[in-house]
């Protein structure tokens, strides 16, 4: 939205303008409306009636929609320039209720001028009769404009609120979808399928066990939205579905372990939490070296901390192709800010030892309650 | 007559699995080789040189494009080209290519009535080539074949997010260290970059630089309109280019200013070099 403001584009001028011309084009309706109330109440010709009301009614809307300009500009004079404040057109009652009744003086004086001229008629004007007509004269135009002001701003506000919503609701979709195909890569289902197909074939039993571990991997994926936690001992089983389908299709490429000391099985921690880094252990650190290599995921309690980590032997940070989106540690970054604040870390790093590859590491606070 | 074929596919099961299939689909193909990575593919296809090659997009060091790319560059011209069949499960930029360039491939898991087209398409193509037109077309009908080839791999290799990396921040200077000191290279200094193995070699007219980087990575922050790219390992300065000669086998032989180095263009770049 703001970066729409900042520089309005043809499209925005556009919408701007067709919003300036429905607000014309109400006010003439109103102004009519308001004449005829006259002539029925008063019982005046209706010709210069109309015609006064209709002047005095475009008037009160011009200087009115035109002064808010400037009066919104000065009442954000001091907020930063792209914040929403600086963009709001609305400078707020207390300048706008000195706009409205400066706007609607002005305009009935200059709108009964223009408006006698062309009808050949006289309209007492502020200063020329009792002060009670001069006040009853002014309220006739003063109070339509407050009361179209009002309705404009309320329909301003809302159509404002309806846009944010929908705007709100759209990001959420499209992050849902994006984590759903992040979480359910397409290359992986694709290619996880075609080896169950040539295994139906060849091997029927390994098949089943495949099938298995993938619909294990399918519902705890698709779940892993719902639920909150689970405990430690699940992630590592779902993380071990996960490998044994990739060992299926990458072989002797791939060897995994999982080290978990049965005192930390059963802490709870959100679902999948780990699996972004095991993803990316597989894609970008075994997958492009023709070698293959090892994956380990394991579990350590350090005082106040739970610390854990998944280690590839694989081409390593430095090697591995710049290209990819960091959509998997962006989405891993953002859940342990969500549920623990400061208190959860992931670092990524080139492995200590001579097995060369990389390390991620995420810390959580013990006791795991998310904050 | 029976035609030969290599498949390169590094996950074992889809690899004997297309080998399966494809015993069914083209009982006269005999599979020389199967190899697991890019690599190992063009190696075994230059030394056993195959009519036909399955190649798999993603495999571990090479990708399947690269491994064609190599196959282009270096296959001796005194044997066709063979015909390439590109494999993939899904890639979102692939098919789309694959689709634009007209290139053969086949979807993992391979369907059988799929596999079967493929083969029919190949051995019509491998029949057109082993039996020439009759007349004198036969001279004029490999090398157009070929430039088909050629110009489908280019495309191929033209499409962003399959092979080129997005444009990035364009590089004016390149730091390359030479012993402990950090050498400021101005990058329109340089006459050409060359791949080797890991790294790249920077030559400009007095000397030349090592730098830890690989071609793929430098290539998006070079200007495209100055800096061409004439061979998969060589990128170079186009107005450091003296003169450039075309040889029988298609290749571009090029002469540098102010430098004695003689690069060669490939085959697939050689369309660079033409009169005006």
């Amino acid at each position: 939205m703001s970066a729409l403001l900042d520089q309005p584009t043809a499209e925005v001028v556009a919408a701007r303008g067709q919003r300036v011309a429905l607000r014309a084009l109400r006010s003439l309706a109103y102004s009519m409306l308001i004449g005829l109330a006259i002539v029925g109440v008063t019982g005046q010709r209706w010709w210069p009636t109309m015609v006064h009301s209709v002047c005095i009614g475009m008037l009160c809307w011009f200087f009115i929609d035109l002064g808010r300009v400037p009066a919104s500009r000065w009442a954000h004079r001091h907020a930063p320039t792209d914040s929403p404040e600086a963009q709001s057109q609305w400078p707020g009652w207390p300048l706008m209720m000195i706009v409205i009744v400066v706007g609607s003086v002005l305009a009935f004086t200059l709108g009964s001028l223009i408006a006698g001229w062309l009808t050949g008629t006289a309209t007492p004007g502020y200063f020329r009769g009792t002060l009670r007509e001069t006040v009853v004269i002014g309220l006739s135009s003063l109070v339509p404009a407050l009361v179209m002001t009002y309705w404009f701003y309320s329909r301003a506000v809302i159509s404002g609120q309806e846009v944010a919503v929908q705007t709100a609701q759209r990001q959420a979709a499209e992050n849902q979808l994006k984590l759903l195909e992040s979480q359910l890569e397409p290359h992986m289902l694709f290619n996880t399928l075609a080896n169950l197909r040539v295994l139906i074939g060849t091997d029927p039993p390994r098949a089943q066990l495949m099938l298995d571990q993938l619909i294990a991997f399918l519902r705890a994926t698709l779940s892993a939205s719902r639920a909150s936690t689970h405990p430690l001992s699940s992630e590592f089983a779902r993380l071990a579905d996960y490998l044994a389908l990739m060992k299926v299709r990458m072989g002797e490429r791939l060897q995994a372990g999982f080290e978990l000391p049965p005192e930390l099985a059963a802490l709870p921690v959100p679902p999948l939490l780990l699996q972004p880094l095991v993803e990316n252990a597989i894609k970008h650190g075994l997958e492009p070296n023709v070698a293959g290599g090892r994956i380990t995921v394991d579990a350590a309690r350090d005082g106040g901390e739970l610390v854990l980590r998944v280690r590839d032997t694989g081409v390593g940070l430095s090697e591995s192709r710049g290209d990819s989106t960091r959509f998997g540690l962006v989405q891993v970054r953002e859940r342990l800010a969500t549920l623990y604040g400061e208190r959860a870390t992931l670092a990524l790093s080139p492995a200590p030892d001579a097995g060369g590859g990389t390390l991620a590491t995420i810390r959580l606070p013990l006791p795991v309650e998310p904050a | 007559m029976d035609s030969t074929a290599l498949i390169a596919e590094d996950e074992p099961l889809l690899a004997a699995n297309l080998q399966a299939e494809l015993a069914r689909a083209w009982p006269g193909l005999r599979i020389v080789a199967n190899v697991g990575h890019g690599a190992a593919a063009v190696e075994q296809a230059l030394a056993l040189r195959p009519e036909v090659v399955f190649l798999d997009i993603r495999m571990p060091g090479m990708t399947g494009l690269e491994a064609a790319q190599a196959l282009a560059e270096d296959w001796p011209a005194d044997t066709p080209l063979p015909l390439i069949v590109f494999v993939t499960a899904y890639d979102q930029y692939a098919l789309q290519a694959f689709e634009h360039a007209a290139v053969d491939y086949v979807l993992k898991p391979v369907q059988p009535e799929r596999l079967a087209q493929t083969c029919a398409r190949a051995q019509a193509a491998l029949k057109a080539r082993r039996e020439p037109a009759t007349g004198e077309g036969t001279g004029a009908a490999a090398p157009a074949a070929l430039e088909a080839t050629l110009s489908q791999l280019r495309s191929l290799l033209g499409t962003p997010g399959l092979n080129v990396s997005p444009p990035a921040p364009q590089l004016s200077v390149i730091q390359a260290s030479v012993g402990a000191a950090i050498h400021m290279v101005p990058v329109a200094e340089v006459l050409y970059f060359e791949a080797a193995d890991k790294y790249v070699r920077v030559i400009t007219t007095q000397r030349e630089y090592l730098i830890r980087s690989s071609l793929r990575e430098l290539l998006p922050q070079l200007d495209p309109q100055r800096f061409w790219q004439v061979h998969r390992g060589t990128v170079v300065r186009a107005d450091a280019i003296a003169t450039a000669l075309r040889d029988e086998s298609g290749k571009v032989h090029l002469t540098l200013r102010d430098h004695a180095d003689k690069l060669v263009a490939s085959r697939l770049y050689a369309h660079l070099f033409k009169a005006m």
